[in-house]
């Protein structure tokens, strides 16, 4: 499953390193799923978790490629940041996962990885994920003065404001989205899965 | 004497500027004709392309893709389609790899023959800029001949490409190879012992290797930096483990390394375009799996099951097992990755997007502190900046 395991890793390594991580970190938990590793680890924990995968010179990640969060309104720690992490030396990758509550702030890896800046601003911009220690936290892609957190799985598709020029105040004016048809989301899942079609067995496909 | 109180100045550069590549905004802090301090507002071109990929199934997705980085389409269609791949287990056929491959590459050169045009351009060579778009023009007629369109491909699938190629058209790529290799010689010849050219890009905006890794920069910013780093080498995807090209590294990071890197890297796109076109296999293009394939045109006129396999496929989609997964392409700009999290419904659940431009413009701040206004102009050309990704 892991394409990257032969090569630069000879005798799983990593994955003991991995384990040492959560031998650290008590609340670390790792596992290996579609060839990603991935740590889950406790919020307060991250910054320390992140400079221990940089620095431990068996892992070495020193890149942080990305960092974003997934919003579960379902779950009582609603959002999980995720940290994306290359090491080069050993061409490796690994992701690390926070869960945590809605307004409860995460600890800022800014210090760890200057990369983590815009990322964490992002997060913050559209999920509204405080992070503790930030040194410049503003909105980054949306527009100056907006309102709300888009990327909240309960954030309308259509927004909330639109704008226009209008032609009397010669300016651009900001109303309330008004759709002329109410928004249409539709939902073609079948609840049944079927039998599988024949597979069509030419090669001429159109 | 009186108090002479001397204060920086704030210049506010774009939105609307022919060298901000785009809608970028930057808020530069000077110090006379010094920059003290670069504070780039992106966000101008947000369109929400991850929330809108959460409300559609896996294959109306991919033509957003084309949409973000607009100059290399299909590099980017590539990663979202290798994500969904790995969560459903696929196997490619040969075939598709290659093609994929093939589009890959020469997306790489009408990525890369648009930066070093524009960052000529920017520094006031017109000729390399108009020699280099008629080559771009060439390429996307192949685009066209593929798929159907000249920039927003929409030419990948989950589990291979659209179709084939149209009969002919490798021969027209291979004629273009010939070509092309006389106008990177004399784009070279223009450029690399012009003095004008010289003085604006060499030592400027110099990236260490360690700034390199701290600030995330991938592709070209962390290969002119001396680290020899690009995915189809380190974590090979689709055949690129079986093709031979070189990976050219700089040594001092600045912005002169970066152009030859990136004209190096044509040459050696040209030399992968040949070997994909001479190992071409025949066979089909997209993964028999019926769950993915759509039916063949004429089944449909005959099988009721076809017709309502075609049916549910384009309206309901392929269902993804739920997972997730992380997927990344060597894009011409860097690593371009896919975040890709299913809940095994028929639509990704969230699928975050990695643009290597949001990394590097982040950068721009510590790499033109110090540097003089006109270098901002340089440094950001070869940042190789296209506000459709940043922005997203």
């Amino acid at each position: 499953m892991s394409e990257f395991s032969e090569g630069s890793d000879p005798g799983g390594a990593h994955a003991a390193l991995l384990s040492a991580v959560q031998r650290d970190f008590p609340t670390a938990r790792g596992q290996s799923r579609f060839g990603d590793d991935e740590l889950q680890v406790a919020a307060p924990d991250i910054a320390r978790v992140l400079t221990y995968l940089r620095d431990e010179p068996g892992l070495r990640f020193a890149q942080l490629v990305d960092l974003c969060a997934v919003d579960y309104p379902e779950r009582p720690n609603r959002f999980e940041v995720v940290y994306q992490l290359l090491s080069v030396v050993h061409n490796r990758r690994v992701r690390v996962k926070v869960a945590v509550p809605e307004d409860a702030p995460v600890p800022s890896v800014v210090e760890v990885f200057p990369a983590a800046n815009w990322y964490e601003r992002e997060v913050w911009d559209l999920f509204g994920i405080a992070f503790d220690g930030h040194p410049d936290l503003r909105r980054i892609l949306t527009d100056y003065g907006f309102q709300g957190h888009p990327l909240r799985r309960d954030f309308p598709l259509s927004g909330k404001v639109e704008v226009r020029y209008d032609d009397g105040l010669k300016r651009v004016v900001y109303e309330p989205v008004h759709l002329p048809q109410a928004f249409r989301e539709f939902d073609f899942e079948s609840p049944w899965e079927g039998a599988p079609p024949a597979a069509p067995e030419d090669p001429e496909h159109d | 004497m009186t108090d002479v109180q001397i204060q920086n100045l704030t210049l506010n550069f774009g939105p609307q500027h022919p060298a901000a590549h785009g809608v970028l905004r930057l808020v530069l802090e000077m110090d006379g004709e010094v920059v003290e301090r670069a504070d780039p507002h992106i966000g101008l071109l947000h369109r929400g392309t991850e929330k809108l990929i959460e409300h559609k199934t896996y294959v109306q997705a991919i033509p957003y893709f084309d949409r973000l980085d607009y100059v290399s389409p299909m590099a980017q269609e590539h990663a979202f389609v290798l994500a969904a791949e790995r969560l459903l287990e696929l196997d490619i056929p040969p075939r598709a790899q290659y093609l994929r491959v093939l589009f890959d590459e020469i997306t790489r050169v009408l990525n890369h023959a648009l930066q070093v045009g524009a960052q000529a351009l920017d520094l006031g060579a017109t000729t390399p800029f108009l020699w280099l778009f008629e080559e771009r023009e060439k390429l996307m007629g192949f685009y066209e001949a593929a798929s159907g369109a000249r920039l927003h491909a929409a030419y990948y699938r989950v589990g291979g490409v659209h179709r084939d190629l149209p009969p002919g058209l490798t021969d027209e790529i291979l004629a273009w190879a010939d070509g092309f290799e006389t106008i990177l010689a004399d784009v070279e010849e223009l450029l690399n012992e012009n003095r004008i050219f010289r003085q604006r890009t060499v030592d400027i905006g110099v990236v260490t290797a360690k700034d390199a890794l701290a600030w995330g920069f991938t592709g070209p910013m962390i290969r002119g930096s001396g680290i020899a780093w690009d995915l189809r080498r380190a974590q090979p995807y689709e055949v690129y483990a079986d093709l031979d090209f070189k990976v050219p590294v700089g040594t001092n990071g600045d912005c002169f390394d970066r152009y030859l890197l990136r004209l190096e890297e044509m040459r050696q796109s040209v030399g992968l375009i040949r070997q994909c076109v001479a190992r071409l296999p025949a066979g089909p293009v997209l993964a028999g799996n019926p769950r993915i394939r759509p039916p063949a045109r004429g089944d449909m006129k005959h099988s009721m099951e076809a017709l309502i396999a075609h049916f549910k496929l384009f309206t309901e989609g392929v269902r993804v097992p739920e997972g997730e997964v992380y997927a990344a392409v060597e894009a011409p700009k860097g690593e371009f990755g896919v975040y890709l999290v299913a809940d095994g419904g028929s639509r990704p659940y969230r699928c975050h997007i990695r643009a290597p431009g949001f990394a590097h413009l982040q950068g721009l701040d510590a790499m033109v502190r110090g540097h003089q206004l006109a270098d901002v102009v340089a440094c950001i050309a070869s940042l190789d900046i296209v506000f459709g990704e940043v922005d997203r």
